[in-house]
């Protein structure tokens, strides 16, 4: 049982740093930006490539300062990546939108245009099939506890993640650019009139998530491999795991991913069946839905006084 | 004479097609407290909005400091030198006092303390709740909240759109207070308000708008005195 509580665990983590894409976007802009799949999928070929062209069929000594120099690396170019992608799509995608006072649902349009032209670009230039990555560590069991084995990428995902929750929590609340998402969250005309330039501010927010979701696109490349449709589920999940934190607040997103990760990994050891995982991820968005739609901690980011 | 500090030229502005503001004419001297008067509806808060880049005139110039500023984002203008303590106060409410006060001073570098002494010094109790969430504070004093925190950007004209709005008499009064010595330390004001008899006392000029447009224009003493704005905007009272 414990191994599927740890395997929740660790797909939480990475349901979390998608997750924070969407709720960062969503407080500043009040809309769900669908083409968020996409930046991990940009993400995951990133460092697809990048371990491609450097390891290749080579097999790693697994010393651990290669192993520590790939990781770094590969999460720092396909965390660019996904920051660029995102970047773009507002640009692209939003701020004409913005420009003309455009209705919500033109939004919605465009970003499932975005996202379906993203995708079908990946699948043309990079193939229709899954492609194994190049691994870039050797993936050994580390150390089991209770029966759970955590292995050498459990540990990269947990510490790595660990490492950027903490800093996006500290870039929103301590930093002058989580001082400006903030004051855009609560309210865009008020901030401009302190001397917040909300559009750079709305890019600032696009690149964080960015950054977040390129580095997920990372991990689920060198566990899962790549291919063009890699998003596509993840970022269903790490909705999901957005509203069920609660849709706009930061660490919500980061609590919904885990206990996302773990609700659906957990009940597999019970009932042997993996395809449950995603019937009881949809459950539980139409639960919170129904019966607690400011999700486990509320709103935060966003308007409320 | 001297270039006044802010001169509004034949703007209009509309939303959508429908104009609100039709043929906009006014200018604000340096040091002056200029008042804007009219029912609701009139154009006051449009008017304001249009000034510091909230909405864009549809024609006419706006000019700051002898400088053409329509048409440019809020966020500059700020920089320049024009603050705005919006209509309804506009906290961030999630924020606590301090917070608030810093997001005034959001577009400057360097070191503020002396700001926040200065803006402490002009309202006490703001002082005393500091680390209190903006939402939580009282009408009276988010007002005094939103002002001190345009403070914060040094401006060198202020636009005040209804700070009375909604508030106790006694309150309304130290506002008004403080809103003469804010003048008299140096900035430029201009006025929006319904509470018009308490405006004209401390303002220098004033403006009555009538369906975006400036029906009168006179010295406050003046205005104050005329039977047919008294009737019309300073409630029927002696």
């Amino acid at each position: 049982m414990f191994n599927y509580l740890i395997q929740g665990i660790f797909a939480g983590l990475i349901f979390s740093l998608l997750a924070l894409g969407y709720t960062l976007v969503y407080g500043v802009l009040r809309l769900i930006n669908f083409a968020h799949s996409e930046v991990l999928m940009t993400g995951g070929f990133a460092g697809y490539f990048y371990l491609h062209y450097t390891i290749g069929q080579h097999l790693v000594s697994g010393n651990i300062g290669e192993t520590l120099f790939y990781i770094v690396t590969g999460v720092l170019i396909s965390g660019v990546a996904g920051t660029v992608v995102a970047v773009a799509i507002e640009r692209f995608a939003y701020r004409p939108l913005r420009r003309r006072n455009a209705p919500k649902l033109a939004y919605l349009i465009s970003a499932i245009g975005a996202s379906y032209f993203l995708l079908n670009l990946a699948g043309k230039e990079f193939g229709r099939y899954p492609t194994a990555t190049s691994q870039p560590f050797d993936n050994h069991v580390v150390f089991t506890l209770w029966g759970g084995q955590i292995s050498m990428y459990d540990f990269v995902i947990l510490a790595a993640s660990i490492v950027l929750l903490v800093t996006i929590d500290w870039i929103v609340s301590r930093t002058k650019m989580g001082r400006a998402i903030r004051a855009v969250a609560q309210d865009v005309e008020t901030a401009s009139l302190m001397g917040v330039n909300v559009n750079r501010t709305i890019a600032g927010t696009f690149a964080l998530g960015g950054f977040m979701g390129g580095v997920a696109g990372f991990f689920v490349a060198i566990n899962q491999g790549v291919a063009y449709d890699m998003g596509f589920k993840p970022a269903l999940f790490a909705f999901t795991a957005a509203v069920l934190g609660g849709i706009g607040n930061v660490r919500g997103a980061m609590i919904g991913g885990v206990v996302l990760g773990i609700v659906m990994f957990t009940p597999i050891y019970w009932l042997g069946q993996p395809w449950l995982e995603e019937v009881i991820a949809f459950s539980v968005l139409v639960l919170i839905l129904l019966f607690r739609p400011t999700g486990l901690l509320g709103e935060r980011l966003g308007r409320s006084a | 004479m001297a270039t006044p500090i802010l001169a509004v030229e034949h703007v209009q502005v509309r939303y959508g097609s429908v104009p609100a503001i039709h043929d906009l004419t006014l200018h604000v001297d340096q040091g002056e407290i200029v008042t804007v008067l009219g029912a609701n509806g009139a154009g006051k808060t449009t008017t304001l909005r249009m000034i510091s880049g909230l909405h864009r005139p549809y024609s006419g110039k706006v000019f700051y400091e002898g400088e053409e500023i329509q048409g440019r984002p809020a966020h500059e203008l700020v920089g320049l030198g024009l603050g705005h303590v919006p209509e309804g106060r506009r906290i961030f409410g999630t924020m606590t006092v301090r917070e608030n006060l810093e997001m005034g001073a959001f577009g400057r570098r360097g070191n503020f303390s002396a700001d926040f002494d200065h803006v402490y010094g002009l309202f006490p109790v703001l002082g005393e709740r500091q680390k209190q969430l903006g939402g939580t504070l009282s009408g009276g004093e988010q007002q005094m909240l939103a002002i001190g925190r345009a403070l914060m950007a040094k401006p060198r004209l202020l636009l005040l759109d209804e700070p009375s709005l909604g508030l106790a008499p006694l309150i309304i009064a130290s506002i008004f207070v403080i809103i003469d010595r804010i003048r008299s330390e140096g900035v430029t004001v201009l006025l929006v308000e319904q509470n018009a008899n308490q405006a004209l006392r401390i303002a220098d000029r004033g403006y009555v708008l009538e369906s975006g447009e400036v029906r009168h224009e006179d010295s406050a003493t003046a205005l104050l005195g005329d039977d047919r704005i008294r009737r019309a905007y300073l409630g029927g009272e002696d």
